[in-house]
């Protein structure tokens, strides 16, 4: 019968993507696994051997690590903060009777197009830059001392950056929710004597709920590898003040050439990406489905 | 709400809502301004009005060979884009149409593969990559890429084809069709923007991929990513040649992405937002 | 020809029995409507003789021959879904010559049959339209366009007027009735409104949790319904049970009465009440008499215009002929 013969079809047909997913998730992972206990420098391959537990208790035990995890935890928290807020804010705006909405929609979502490398170059030259940026030409203007953001303030810079780069984002997909709304429940919240910040708490913000879950779940993702944008701006520093782990690694395994310490700093982030996973999964689960 | 709005409370949102746009896509702007200045004009302080001089762009082509990495960005984006539909149509399809107890649990492990941090593998891959001379060619990172943008392509494809009614499907059979004709002319055309939504998303993120661009490339293959990223010291002197090649760098996947934000919503949010 | 017999065909759903075995015959030419509630069955129903899904046991034949394993296609009918299905990327024409082409139908004949079944369905003008600049009724002629240009065996219609407005459903139920009158086709109809049951059938069929409860012409169920769910699911608005002293008068554990076969008077009668609202059409009048301790309320259908308000006392007496009455099981005695 047609559903007994498309079902092996079906078989054939997912099998590919499936395979090559399970190949790309497991090889690599296992060759993490197994380099992490290795003593292995790329300057000395002659010299590698087994390391045990050595990597991890290397890596714990650095200062820059710990600094690291906490940065990574400021700079999801704070671009999180900053976009699901703006998102909010910005999508009521458009979303109100507007002239031109079809372009400011334009304007606002053109950010999320910009490639890190390019944004990051943008931000630390055209606008953050302590003598020819637009933020120190206005300080000037003011009389003020112009701020050299990232030598001062390098993490906060960064999600500065990261957070511009994810407003679009958050508005885009709030505003979509925000357009779901039935205009007669609120019609109807209006006859009932709701004022606005009421209509806003007990109405509009449950209908965003699972936006804004989507959001944090799918920002989180992204923003957990945060890479070029430290690259370009501050190169994790100054010391390692803006360093998360993502870029900790990317300096041990490409500038310190250390292969096991990178590989176990990898498995130390598969971890924290499962314990970030699970804790999300709890805490915002409840909204999908 | 429905009703109509007092003219001055819509002149009040209006000029909120174009100073917050304004201000966001300031950054962009000024670039663009700024790539239209000669050098001179690029640090002397702040000046909207620039002296249109295409200076910078012909610099910037003739001597950092801005088409190669442009070609490079349009061979990896679209080569891994088209070869991750290939793999993952038929999966999607199977997956929508003919869905088994563990669909689901399928869909939501190729999910969590996206949750592994790209930095977790950094080393096998650079090995390997270095290996078996895949290091800094074309090849190597549009399969890259591919394997990458797989699991979300696939959820993509799938949120789409979901949407094909059912009874469309038994339409078709009633009416005689084969599972070929079925194919052929129900599904295929139904599907058609759906699969074109998914690659124009898909060449968007493709396009802006800066962590594995930088990692495995250093010229011959390198794309725009990695080419605007080795701008990062311009130190004073080259402030338009920056902007230059950051507007072209930009200016194809803007205009893409503008073409795209309904899509947008839809794609990246895997169809849990519409 | 389109006889179909279904000879203990049951469908099951891993552990659910949607369907218990059950025997049908429905002969050619004739107009058979499944009813009953929403979850009855009769959609599986229809999709089992449809080929759609699989069954679990028995055998389905189409002019005597088993058809229990063809594929739909190879059946011979033709289905109207609920939701029309048509394929949105057609026009309108490419729409209903799609079987056609499946079957290798000429081209010209194809075009004959098109333009006789856009005639037919005054769908003319719109052949070069998309389905989705159509009204829900022209769609829904789109889609009766398609299975009639198939010359099928039989019609299957799956709810096919629930998603239109209430006016122009009747209009709808008129035209395929004379559709109807006019091939001679068999049509099986899948419905849960009573209404479009009894106006469209030659033959009823009412079904319970999959079990067929009574199978008749639209007149032998209102007359002579089966068991208690019949009396109370055919006919509208609903017949009155009622069980307790009234019904042991009759030796029976539960007795109906239509509200058309109760007088309704001011001045004397059976069962004394009071008037509860009261529905004034004009044509009929509808009184909810409460208090009587029969039930609730009891529904009284009355003709013309009778001057009794809410509150008013009234009498009821049932019309002694036309009482059914049922016994401790539900059946008709």
């Amino acid at each position: 019968m047609a559903t007994r013969q498309t079902q092996g079809l079906a078989r054939l047909m997912r099998a590919p993507a499936i395979i090559l997913l399970f190949v790309w998730m497991i090889v690599p992972l296992g060759m993490t696994l197994y380099y992490s206990f290795l003593n292995y420098n790329m300057l000395n391959p002659g010299m590698t051997s087994w390391a045990g537990w050595f990597n991890y208790r290397y890596f714990y035990t650095d200062p820059a690590f710990l600094e690291s995890i906490r940065n990574t935890l400021v700079l999801v928290g704070g671009v999180l903060a900053v976009t699901v807020v703006g998102g909010i804010f910005i999508a009521m705006l458009i979303d109100k009777p507007i002239w031109g909405q079809g372009i400011v929609r334009i304007l606002v979502i053109s950010p999320f197009f910009v490639m890190p490398p390019v944004a990051a170059l943008i931000w630390k030259n055209m606008i953050m830059h302590p003598s020819y940026g637009v933020l120190a030409d206005v300080a000037k203007f003011f009389g003020a001392q112009p701020v050299d953001w990232f030598a001062q303030y390098p993490l906060t810079s960064i999600i500065l950056i990261v957070a511009w780069q994810w407003l679009p984002f958050a508005t885009l997909i709030l505003l979509t929710s925000l357009q779901s709304l039935d205009t007669e429940q609120m019609e109807a919240a209006e006859m009932d004597g709701a004022p606005a910040y009421a209509r806003f708490l007990y109405l509009v913000l449950p209908h965003m709920a699972r936006a804004i879950t989507v959001v944090i779940l799918i920002q989180t993702i992204f923003l957990l590898g945060i890479y070029a944008e430290i690259l370009v701006t501050t190169n994790g520093g100054p010391g390692s003040a803006s360093t998360n782990l993502t870029f900790l690694i990317y300096k041990a395994a490409r500038l310190n050439f250390d292969i096991g310490g990178a590989a176990a700093g990898g498995i130390i982030a598969v971890v924290l990406a499962n314990i970030v996973a699970i804790f999300l999964m709890r805490a915002v689960g409840r909204n999908l489905d | 709400m429905a009703r109509a709005t007092s003219r001055n409370a819509r002149i009040g949102w209006t000029v909120a809502a174009w100073l917050v746009a304004l201000l966001i896509f300031f950054p962009i702007l000024y670039t663009i301004v700024t790539s239209l200045k000669t050098e001179q004009e690029a640090i002397a302080g702040f000046d909207l009005i620039p002296s249109f001089t295409l200076e910078s762009y012909a610099t910037v082509q003739s001597q950092n060979n801005y088409w190669r990495p442009f070609t490079n960005s349009v061979i990896l984006s679209v080569g891994s884009t088209l070869l991750a539909l290939i793999v993952a149509i038929p999966a999607a399809w199977a997956m929508a149409f003919s869905p088994t107890k563990r669909t689901r649990d399928i869909l939501m492990w190729m999910l969590s593969t996206k949750m592994m941090p790209a930095v977790a593998v950094l080393v096998p891959i650079y090995l390997i990559f270095l290996r078996t001379g895949l290091m800094d060619t074309r090849i190597g990172l549009t399969i890259l890429l591919m394997l990458i943008n797989l699991p979300i392509v696939v959820w993509m494809l799938y949120t789409y084809f979901r949407e094909i009614p059912g009874e469309i499907l038994e339409a078709a059979r009633m009416d005689g069709a084969t599972l070929r004709d079925e194919i052929l002319y129900v599904l295929t055309p139904m599907a058609i923007p759906g699969i074109a939504s998914t690659l124009l998303l898909n060449i968007i993120l493709a396009w802006n991929e800066a962590f594995w661009t930088i990692q495995l490339t250093t010229t011959n293959a390198a794309p725009l990513s990695a080419f605007i990223a080795s701008f990062s010291s311009p130190q004073g002197l080259f402030w338009a040649k920056l902007s230059a090649a950051s507007v072209m760098a930009i200016a194809p996947i803007l205009v893409l992405g503008w073409f795209s934000q309904k899509q947008l919503v839809r794609g990246l949010t895997f169809g849990a937002v519409k | 020809m389109g006889q179909i017999t279904l000879q203990g065909v049951a469908k099951r759903f891993g552990e659910v029995e949607v369907i218990p075995p059950l025997d049908l015959t429905i002969e050619d030419g004739e107009f058979v409507v499944f009813v009953g509630p929403s979850g009855c069955g009769k959609s599986t129903l229809l999709r089992l003789i449809a080929g759609l899904e699989d069954v679990s046991g028995g055998r389905i034949l189409i002019d005597g021959a088993d058809a229990t394993d063809a594929s739909p296609a190879k059946r011979g009918l033709a289905m109207v879904f609920q939701s029309y299905a048509l394929y949105p990327h057609m026009s309108v024409r490419k729409n209903i010559a799609f079987p056609m082409k499946m079957a290798g139908v000429p081209k010209p004949e194809q075009d004959r049959r098109i333009e006789a079944a856009a005639r037919a369905l005054n769908l003319t003008n719109y052949l070069d339209r998309r389905p989705g600049q159509l009204s829900g009724g022209q769609r829904q002629r789109v889609a009766i366009g398609r299975a009639i240009v198939r010359e099928p065996a039989a019609f299957l219609f799956d709810e096919p007027l629930s998603n239109l407005d209430a006016a122009l459903r009747v209009g709808m139920r008129l035209e395929i009735s004379e559709l109807h009158n006019r091939l001679k086709t068999t049509m099986i109809y899948v419905t849960h409104d009573q209404v479009e049951a009894m106006t469209m059938a030659d033959k009823i069929v009412v079904l319970q949790a999959g079990r067929i409860e009574q199978v008749g012409s639209p007149l032998d169920l209102y007359h002579r319904p089966r068991n208690v769910f019949v009396a109370g699911f055919i006919g509208s608005p609903r017949m009155n049970l009622f069980g307790g002293a009234a019904a042991a008068e009759y030796g029976a554990q539960t007795i109906g009465v239509r509200p058309e076969h109760i007088r309704i008077s001011a001045e004397g009668g059976k069962w004394k009440g009071r008037v509860g609202v009261s529905e004034h059409l004009g044509s009929d009048s509808f009184f909810y008499v409460e208090g009587t301790g029969l039930a609730e309320t009891v529904t009284v259908r009355s003709g013309g215009e009778i001057a009794l308000h809410h509150g008013d006392t009234v009498w009821l007496t049932p019309d002694e002929g036309k009482i059914h009455t049922f016994d401790r099981n539900g059946d008709r005695i």
